[in-house]
């Protein structure tokens, strides 16, 4: 048996059939070709595939792909607009913010959550706000500089998150 | 990972959702904001042959006062708690409990409901309710009841639920002037469940601490209230002295567990140490 959905993804609108198992994150890399968003663990716990489901950050290796029927999507692959990269992701370009860059769409949809609700956020609720998603590579405090970077880009532009 | 197949319906209302949960032949389960279901299925731990999403079902969302409770839809999230200014004002230990549940993404979906159904010993939702003395409200087509926190909570992921219910509601009773609560938890580094989770409630006045409720998570293998830190403080002016040795009291006469992460004797040194920070928060 399968469910028909309908989502917007990336600003997109993508109707499809799904087995009511399918996975969110298998759905976008699988189905869609949407590989931006990660696998790292697959049982909640890196934040690797996290994605924005109507502006909020939620793991969707955790999350059935017909649970979105309806919503709005951002992955990683929706933020650069007209070929400029997005701010938060020009911060982790300016800031070292990756090493290998597994972790890194992860990051930046969890910081783009953050940002939506703390235009300014300290140091500590950056780290706060960033609990949900792991790197192996970089030890975060350029992660914490990069989202820093883009939180100033954004405000000295007056632009918004999203 | 992935589940074995199932059958996947969205109800528009509770009863949809329950004349859907009462399909006979077919296994089916309620699917919340899905952070522990997701994740069990994943495994196979569980297989239902159907799951019926009660996550956007807009009347079992809210959080709003009615006389002396403040009442909580069940699908309410963490995250909706942790934002809660009503709550804040009458029971900040449920925001502060909410805010510290998981992490952000987790908090974004999780819901109050779907916590406490699945009751795992190292939860935060149960404890709070118990110290909250909040009420439990079950739905199914046969009516709806309304059981204490205490009597929801059965043991180790066990709860009064029955087969074809629905928690709809949490009604939080509203404590009077003067009284503080708290939420304190060490927590498991990684995931942020309770090693040890204490929630306190004392009202002072007069100099003197009394309607004492402390409850743990992560201690033993449910939730429980602890009637001897309570009674060793109620009466008592809230001194330093007196918070430490009731604080002593904790986890007495309980089954404590062990694991990799706390072993039986480090749980229990850390069940004193959370309840003296519990009590100083709210009584010190
Ligand atoms: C990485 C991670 C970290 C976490 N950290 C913590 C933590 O620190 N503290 C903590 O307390 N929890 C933690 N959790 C668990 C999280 O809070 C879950 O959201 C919660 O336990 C379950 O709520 P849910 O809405 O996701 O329920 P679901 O997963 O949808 O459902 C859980 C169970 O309850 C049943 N159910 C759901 N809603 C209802 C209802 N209204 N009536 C009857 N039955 C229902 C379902 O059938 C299922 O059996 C964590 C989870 C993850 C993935
Ligand atoms: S892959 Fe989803 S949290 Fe790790
Ligand atoms: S840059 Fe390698 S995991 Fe973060």
């Amino acid at each position: 048996m399968s469910v028909k959905i309908s989502v917007s993804i990336n600003g997109k609108k993508y109707t499809s059939e799904v087995e009511p198992r399918q996975l969110l994150v298998y759905h976008l890399r699988e189905a869609l070709g949407l590989t931006g968003s990660h696998v790292g663990c697959d049982t909640s716990s890196c934040g690797a595939c996290t994605v924005l489901v109507d502006g909020q950050a939620v793991k969707s290796c955790t999350t059935l792909a017909a649970q979105v029927d309806g919503c709005n999507v951002i992955t990683v692959e929706g933020l650069a607009k007209n070929g400029s990269l997005h701010p938060i992701q020009e911060g982790f370009k300016e800031e070292h913010g990756l090493q290998c860059g597994f972790c890194t769409p992860g990051m930046i949809m969890a910081a783009a959550d953050l940002l939506q609700n703390n235009p300014d956020p300290s140091e500590t609720e950056i780290r706060h706000a960033l609990e949900g998603n792991f790197c192996r590579c970089t030890g975060y405090h350029n992660i914490v500089r990069s989202i820093q970077w883009a939180a100033n880009k954004l405000k000295e532009t007056n632009a918004a998150v999203l | 990972m992935i589940p074995a197949n199932f059958e996947y319906h969205r109800a528009g209302s509770v009863d949809e959702a329950l004349s859907l949960l009462a399909q006979p032949d077919v296994y089916t389960k309620v699917l919340s904001g899905g952070h522990s279901l997701i994740p069990a299925l994943k495994l196979r731990l569980s297989q239902p042959g159907a799951l019926v999403d009660i996550a956007r079902i807009a009347e079992l969302r809210y959080i709003r006062q009615d006389g002396n409770y403040i009442l909580i839809g069940s699908t309410s999230t963490h995250k909706d708690i942790a934002n809660s200014a009503l709550l804040a004002q009458h029971i900040a230990m449920l925001p502060e409990a909410a805010g510290l549940i998981g992490d952000p993404q987790v908090r974004n979906v999780g819901t109050i409901g779907g916590s406490i159904a699945h009751a795992d010993p190292a939860a935060d939702w149960p404890g709070v309710l118990l110290a909250a003395d909040a009420e439990i409200v079950l739905r199914s087509q046969a009516g709806s009841r309304t059981l204490a926190a205490q009597d929801f909570f059965l043991g180790f992921y066990s709860t009064a639920l029955q087969e074809g219910e629905i928690v709809t509601e949490i009604r939080v009773p509203i404590p009077a002037a003067g009284t503080k609560s708290t939420y304190q938890k060490f927590m498991q580094p990684a995931s942020r469940f309770a090693i040890v989770g204490c929630a306190a409630v004392v009202q002072v006045s007069n100099g003197t601490c009394s309607k004492v409720r402390v409850a743990f998570n992560g201690v033993a293998d449910a939730c429980f209230r602890d009637v001897n830190v309570e009674n060793a403080l109620a009466g008592k002016a809230p001194t330093a002295e007196n918070i430490a040795a009731a604080a002593a009291q904790a986890a007495q006469g309980v089954s404590i567990l062990s694991d990799h992460y706390a072993a039986e004797d480090y749980r229990k040194h850390l069940a004193e140490v959370y309840a003296k920070r519990a009590l100083t928060v709210v009584a010190g």
